[in-house]
C-alpha cells in the first residue's frame, strides 16, 4: 500500500509559508509545526504591514474627524466592511457589523433580537456539538426569558440527524442557532436543509461560521441563515475584531445592544433615537486597526481562492486521517471521511491522555490543542474528558502531518 | 515556553510507575470527608476520600481522572500521607507546592515526591500536579484545622 501525499495543486503551501513570518522560527530546537489553527491562525506579512501601517500613517478615529487622517481611516475602516460582506455574498456593506469576535455577534443577538422576540416557554434550538460561544448566550437569554434550550443529537458518525432536527423544529421553536463546522469534530453541517426546516415555522437561523469561514466558501444566500458570526483572527487576520452579518429584516426588528457613542442619532436627557445600522451596533471606539488589518486577510483568502483552500485541507484531512489510522491505539473523532469535515482531525491515543501527548509534542515543536476546546457537551457525548486536536490551514504541509505522526512515535515511546 | 526542558526531567520513571500502577486508588468504606477538585481548563478531576482520627491520616484513597501527571501526583501523595499527621502533611504539601513553582530543591525532605520537581519546568503542567495537594489541604482545613 502506497502511502498518499498531498497532491499541492490547489496551494502551493512552501510558497504561501514565506509570507508568515511567524512559521520561520524553531521552538525547543525544531522547526515550528502549527497545528493549533482552529484555536488561532496565522497571519501574514500583507496583515502585519497593513497594522503597521494604519499606525505609522492613519491613525485616526473613525466617522468623528473632518480631517484627512480620520477621513483615511474611516475609507479604509468601511472599505474593510465591503470587502467582507461581498466575501460572505453580501452586497450591502451596512448588513455588516464589526464586532470583537463571533462570540461578541452571538451575544449581540441575543441581546438585540432574542431579548425581543424570545418569550416564555419558547424553544432555542441549538446541538450538543456547539461551542460554548454558542450556548451560552442563550442559556443566559433563557433565564433571562423563561425559555427553554433544546439540543439536537450527535450521531455516532459524528453528524447530526436531519430526521431528528425536523421533530425538534417546531411552532415554539424561535431561533435556531448552529455551527456550520465543529471545532473538535471537524463536522460540515447541512445548513441549507436546516435552514429550510427553520423557515417553514418562521424561526431565524443564527450561524456561528467562526470555523467555516476561515476555511470554505461561505454565501448567505445559498446557506439561507438570517444572523453569521465569524472572527478575524481565526482566517489569518489580527486578534480583536469579528463580525455580525445579519438579513436586512432582522436588522430592522433588532433593538440596540451596547449604548455610547457612535451609535446614536440625537441624545437628549432622558431619551435618544439611534443611527442607522451598521453603526447602530458599533458603540464606541471600534478596534479600528485590526478591522482595517481584515481586510488584507480577506484578501490573501481571495487570491488563494476558497474552493483551493478547502480542497488543501481535504488533501491535508486524507493524509492525516491515513497515517493515524495506521498507527496502533489511535481513535479518530467524528465523520471519518476528509470531506466531510473542515480541517480538523481530534483523535485519542489509548492510554494517554491528551494533555501528555500535546506536552510531547510541543517538545517536538508540533503545536497541537489537547482539551475540552470549549466544547463540553461534545466531550460527553464522546464519552471522554479532553482530545487531542490537529488542525490545518493554507500554510500547512504533508511533511508537517509526518512531524505530528513521528511525535506521537515519541508519545508511544515515552508511555510504552 | 519549555526550552531546555526536557522530557525525562518532567517523565520520571517514578512517575510513569504511579501512572501505570496507582497506589490507594479508589473509595474508602467510612471516610470521615470526600474533597473533590478540578482544573476545568483542562479537564483534570481528583477526588479524595480521607479518614483523619485524632488529627492524624489514617487512610486515604483518591479516584479521578486526568492526565500521567495529575494522576500519578495523587498517587504519590495517597501513599505518602496516610499515617501522617495533619500537621505535617499540611507541610508537606507547602513544600510540595514550593518546589512545583520554583524548581528548587526542597528544604524538607519529601522523598519519592522530588520526581515531581521537573513539573517546574513545565509551567503549563504545574496546576496538574498540585491539583490533588489542593485537595488535600482543603480537606485537612475541613477536618483537622491548624491549631
Amino acid at each position: 500500500m502506497s502511502t498518499p501525499t498531498i497532491r499541492g495543486q490547489a496551494i502551493n503551501a512552501a510558497a504561501v509559508r514565506r509570507d508568515f513570518p511567524v512559521l520561520s522560527q524553531t521552538v525547543n530546537g525544531r522547526p515550528l509545526v502549527y497545528l493549533d489553527n482552529a484555536a488561532t491562525s496565522q497571519t501574514p506579512r500583507q496583515v502585519i504591514d497593513a497594522l503597521v501601517r494604519y499606525y505609522e500613517t492613519d491613525n485616526a478615529n473613525v466617522h468623528r474627524g473632518i480631517h484627512a487622517l480620520s477621513m483615511r481611516a474611516s475609507d479604509q475602516y468601511e472599505r474593510s466592511r465591503a470587502r467582507l460582506a461581498l466575501f460572505i455574498g453580501e452586497r450591502k456593506a451596512e448588513h455588516v457589523v464589526f464586532t470583537r469576535n463571533a462570540t461578541e455577534a452571538i451575544n449581540l443577538v441575543a441581546h438585540a433580537w432574542g431579548d425581543r422576540h424570545v418569550g416564555a416557554g419558547d424553544e432555542i434550538l441549538l446541538t450538543e456539538m456547539e461551542h460554548h460561544s454558542n450556548i451560552v448566550p442563550w442559556q443566559l437569554l433563557a433565564q433571562r426569558k423563561g425559555a427553554r434550550l433544546v439540543y439536537a443529537h450527535i450521531g455516532s458518525d459524528g453528524q447530526l440527524d436531519l430526521d431528528e432536527m425536523r421533530e425538534l423544529i417546531g411552532p415554539r421553536t424561535k431561533l435556531v442557532a448552529i455551527t456550520h463546522a465543529s471545532n473538535v469534530l471537524g463536522t460540515i453541517n447541512p445548513v441549507a436543509e436546516i435552514a429550510g426546516m427553520a423557515r417553514r415555522v418562521g424561526a431565524p437561523v443564527l450561524l456561528d461560521a467562526a470555523q467555516s469561514a476561515p476555511h470554505l466558501a461561505v454565501d448567505i444566500e445559498a446557506l439561507g441563515c438570517d444572523f453569521l458570526a465569524l472572527s478575524a483572527h481565526k482566517m489569518l487576520g489580527p486578534t480583536g475584531v469579528g463580525a455580525l452579518w445579519a438579513r436586512e429584516e432582522r436588522l430592522a426588528e433588532m433593538d440596540p445592544f451596547l449604548g455610547g457613542g457612535g451609535m446614536i442619532d440625537r441624545v437628549d436627557e432622558q431619551m435618544s433615537t439611534w443611527a442607522p445600522v451598521p453603526d447602530r451596533y458599533e458603540a464606541g471606539t471600534p478596534s479600528i486597526a485590526d478591522a482595517i488589518a481584515f481586510e488584507p486577510a480577506i484578501e490573501y483568502l481571495e487570491q488563494l481562492g476558497m474552493d483551493n483552500v478547502r480542497q488543501h485541507e481535504i488533501e491535508l484531512n486524507a493524509l492525516a486521517i491515513d497515517r493515524l489510522h495506521s498507527m496502533p491505539g489511535v481513535t479518530i473523532h467524528g465523520p471519518q471521511s476528509p470531506e466531510a469535515r473542515a480541517g480538523v482531525v481530534s483523535f485519542a491515543l489509548a492510554g494517554v491522555h491528551p494533555h501528555d501527548i500535546a506536552t510531547i509534542l510541543d517538545t517536538e515543536g508540533v503545536a497541537v490543542r489537547a482539551g475540552h476546546h470549549c466544547a463540553q457537551l461534545v466531550m460527553r457525548r464522546l464519552g471522554v474528558p479532553a482530545t487531542t486536536r490537529a488542525s490545518f490551514y493554507v500554510y500547512n504541509t504533508a511533511h508537517e502531518i509526518e512531524a505530528l505522526v513521528e511525535g506521537l512515535g515519541k508519545v508511544r515511546r515515552v508511555f510504552g | 515556553m519549555t526550552t531546555g526542558a526536557s522530557l525525562e526531567e518532567l517523565y520520571r520513571e517514578v512517575i510513569l510507575d504511579h501512572f501505570r500502577d496507582p497506589r490507594n486508588k479508589g473509595t474508602l468504606p467510612n471516610p470521615t470527608g470526600t474533597f473533590s477538585g478540578s482544573n476545568p481548563v483542562c479537564g483534570d478531576e481528583v477526588t479524595i476520600d480521607l479518614v483523619v482520627e485524632e488529627g492524624r491520616i489514617v487512610d486515604v484513597a483518591f479516584r479521578g481522572e486526568g492526565c500521567s501527571i495529575s494522576q500519578a501526583s495523587s498517587s504519590m501523595l495517597a501513599e505518602r500521607v496516610v499515617g501522617m499527621p495533619a500537621d505535617d502533611s499540611r507541610k508537606l504539601a507547602a513544600a510540595v507546592r514550593t518546589m512545583l513553582q520554583t524548581g528548587d530543591e526542597p528544604v524538607d525532605d519529601v522523598g519519592d515526591l522530588d520526581a515531581l520537581r521537573g513539573v517546574a519546568k513545565f509551567p503549563v503542567r504545574v496546576k496538574c500536579a498540585l491539583l490533588s495537594w489542593n485537595v488535600l489541604e482543603q480537606g485537612l482545613n475541613e477536618l483537622a484545622p491548624a491549631s
